[in-house]
């Protein structure tokens, strides 16, 4: 079976999401991800949903438990690109992505992943403005 | 007044590529009608949640789907159906946050929001069925 | 046309078609003082030849009103009415070019049944049953037109009324103005959301000064919208938020707490500058 493919950027993990997930592809990449981190290095996670028509509650599930498994892990975790049309259902479903940040593209995305480095190097404080 | 339903199509919900195939095809019947992208991936969307459901809690079945037309609306319609346990209590498994298996919960109710009818008929130990219609506005 | 004897008006159709028309027309461009600012007389005439001889067709086919052989007539007076409907007739000049049928035909009828009274009877309710219809297929074409301008009007309206606007580097605003209904407002938050898309704008200041009520559902869509905007990674910070609205929000029992409210634009505008990094600064006032 087919993996999404996990890039290495300096200390960020980046991942692109091109393909209609099923689950447990969304399982594998969870659980990728997650070893990737805990392997060592990173501490960053971009994810760019940009070409994701949908996002219902399983892979909206999936994202909030990256970012979640990931900080325990010392890794900060971006999704990126959400469409307009995805992102109006997935509040109509009644998911908000809490605990997730997000961005508009892959640019701002790393911004926010470095400036959240720096300020974790600066202080020992957590995570900065959390949705 | 009648409704006629026409283009219809039947998957099978076996395995969990089957909710992927059932998603494509949904979008396919939404773009030819002319949906707008929300709508489209608001009927995907909630396609996606019985499909899942259809599959976990049903042990599989299968799914019909279908252009409605309803002078002058058109719609797309689907009709999910398994053989599975039954939803002994449908008002509960509506309510959002309530699962038997480890989802969040949110399948039943978000898939509920996102149609414009939906309807559940489910007899214990016989299986279950959801119909939901979204209309193109 | 069922009675016992046939109609005579098949007949009548074919051999007097040309004779029909050209009372048919005298008839429409005096009765009706056509509107020469709104149809040219050629087009007139072309409308009412291709007209008769499918109605021509129709009758001779002896088939129901509603039946496929009928299917060119009602589509002719369906685009006449349509097309009269766009060019500002109104439903009685539309139906007019249907109903003003009737004298010519008459005449022919009351002519070929010379003096026998019961069957000019029958065939006049015949065709009067017939014309009739064919006037309310007319009526129904015209009134459907005038829905579909008015949609598209609406449409032309609502997208004219929302615009989304560049204040700064990153920062849109949308000033909404009028009653926001339900629908509306559904328009306006997918419109902004694909503008951040467009402009990749971090902030987005949505301004309801110019938005007198929001009830329980507009409010909803805001919170959602806000929402949204949100999953995709921009903030929102709602402006011009007056005390009245204020109190429906908060009697909704959304999540406010992570959306910024400011009672006026130009604090929002503060307010998102702000959270980009920049500051206005006056230089000296003395110049």
């Amino acid at each position: 079976m087919d993996r999404i493919p996990i890039l290495k950027m300096g200390p960020f993990l980046l991942v692109t999401i091109q393909v209609d997930m099923h689950d447990r592809l969304a399982m594998m990449l969870q659980e990728d991800l997650t070893g990737r981190i805990a392997a060592g290095g990173a501490t960053g996670v971009l994810i760019d949903i940009s070409s994701l028509e949908m996002v219902d509650s399983f892979i909206g599930r999936m994202l909030g438990e990256i970012a979640g498994m990931s900080r325990i892990l010392g890794a900060e975790t971006v999704v990126v690109g959400m469409q307009p049309s995805v992102a109006i259902t997935l509040v109509e479903l009644g998911l908000s992505l809490k605990g997730v940040r997000t961005a508009l593209n892959v640019e701002r995305g790393m911004e926010l992943l470095r400036a959240s480095v720096d300020e974790s190097e600066a202080t020992y404080g957590g995570p900065g403005s959390q949705r | 007044m009648a409704a006629q339903a026409h283009n219809a199509e039947r998957l099978p919900i076996r395995a969990q590529e089957d909710v992927v195939l059932i998603r494509q095809t949904v979008r396919d019947f939404a773009k030819q009608l002319g949906m707008s992208l929300v709508d489209q991936t608001k009927i995907v969307t909630a396609a996606s949640e019985i499909a899942r459901n259809t599959l976990i809690y049903g042990g599989g079945g299968w799914v019909r789907i279908e252009v409605l037309e309803s002078n002058p609306r058109r719609g797309v319609r689907l009709i999910f159906e398994d053989q599975g346990p039954g939803i002994p209590d449908i008002e509960r498994a509506l309510q959002d946050g309530f699962t038997t298996g480890n989802g969040l919960g949110l399948g039943l109710g978000g898939a509920r929001r996102l149609s414009n009818e939906f309807e559940i008929v489910s007899r214990p130990g016989e299986g279950t069925r959801i119909t939901l219609i979204r209309w193109k506005l | 046309m069922n009675s016992t004897e046939a109609s005579k008006l098949p007949e009548i159709l074919r051999q007097y078609e040309a004779e029909i028309l050209s009372e048919w027309l005298q008839h429409q461009l005096s009765s009706m003082k056509l509107r020469s600012s709104l149809i040219r007389e050629a087009d007139l005439r072309e409308q009412s030849r291709k007209f008769l001889a499918h109605f021509g067709h129709a009758i001779r086919s002896g088939d129901d009103i509603g039946s496929s052989s009928w299917a060119e007539v009602r589509e002719l007076l369906a685009d006449l009415s349509r097309t009269r409907a766009r060019q500002g007739f109104t439903p009685s000049e539309t139906a007019a070019f249907i109903f003003s049928l009737k004298k010519p035909l008459f005449t022919r009828l009351r002519e070929a049944c010379g003096n026998d009274i019961e069957s000019l009877a029958v065939e006049i309710w015949a065709l009067t049953e017939l014309v009739d219809t064919l006037g309310l297929l007319t009526a129904e074409a015209h009134q459907r037109s005038r829905e579909d301008v008015i949609a598209r009007q609406q449409q032309e309206l609502m997208e004219l009324s929302t615009p989304v606007v560049k204040l700064w580097d990153n920062i849109l605003a949308l000033p909404l103005i009028g009653t926001l209904d339900s629908e509306r407002t559904q328009v306006v938050m997918e419109n902004l959301l694909q503008q951040i898309v467009q402009t990749g704008a971090a902030i987005a200041i949505i301004d309801i000064t110019g938005v007198p009520t929001v009830d329980t559902l507009v409010a909803q869509h805001l919170m959602k919208t806000v929402s949204a905007a949100g999953l995709m990674g921009a903030d929102c910070i709602i402006s011009g938020v007056r005390p009245q609205i204020a109190q429906t929000i908060v009697h909704l029992g959304v999540e406010l707490g992570s959306v910024a409210t400011k009672a006026t634009l130009a604090d929002a505008f503060r307010l998102a500058l702000r959270r980009l990094g920049a500051t206005i600064s006056r230089t000296d006032p003395a110049r």
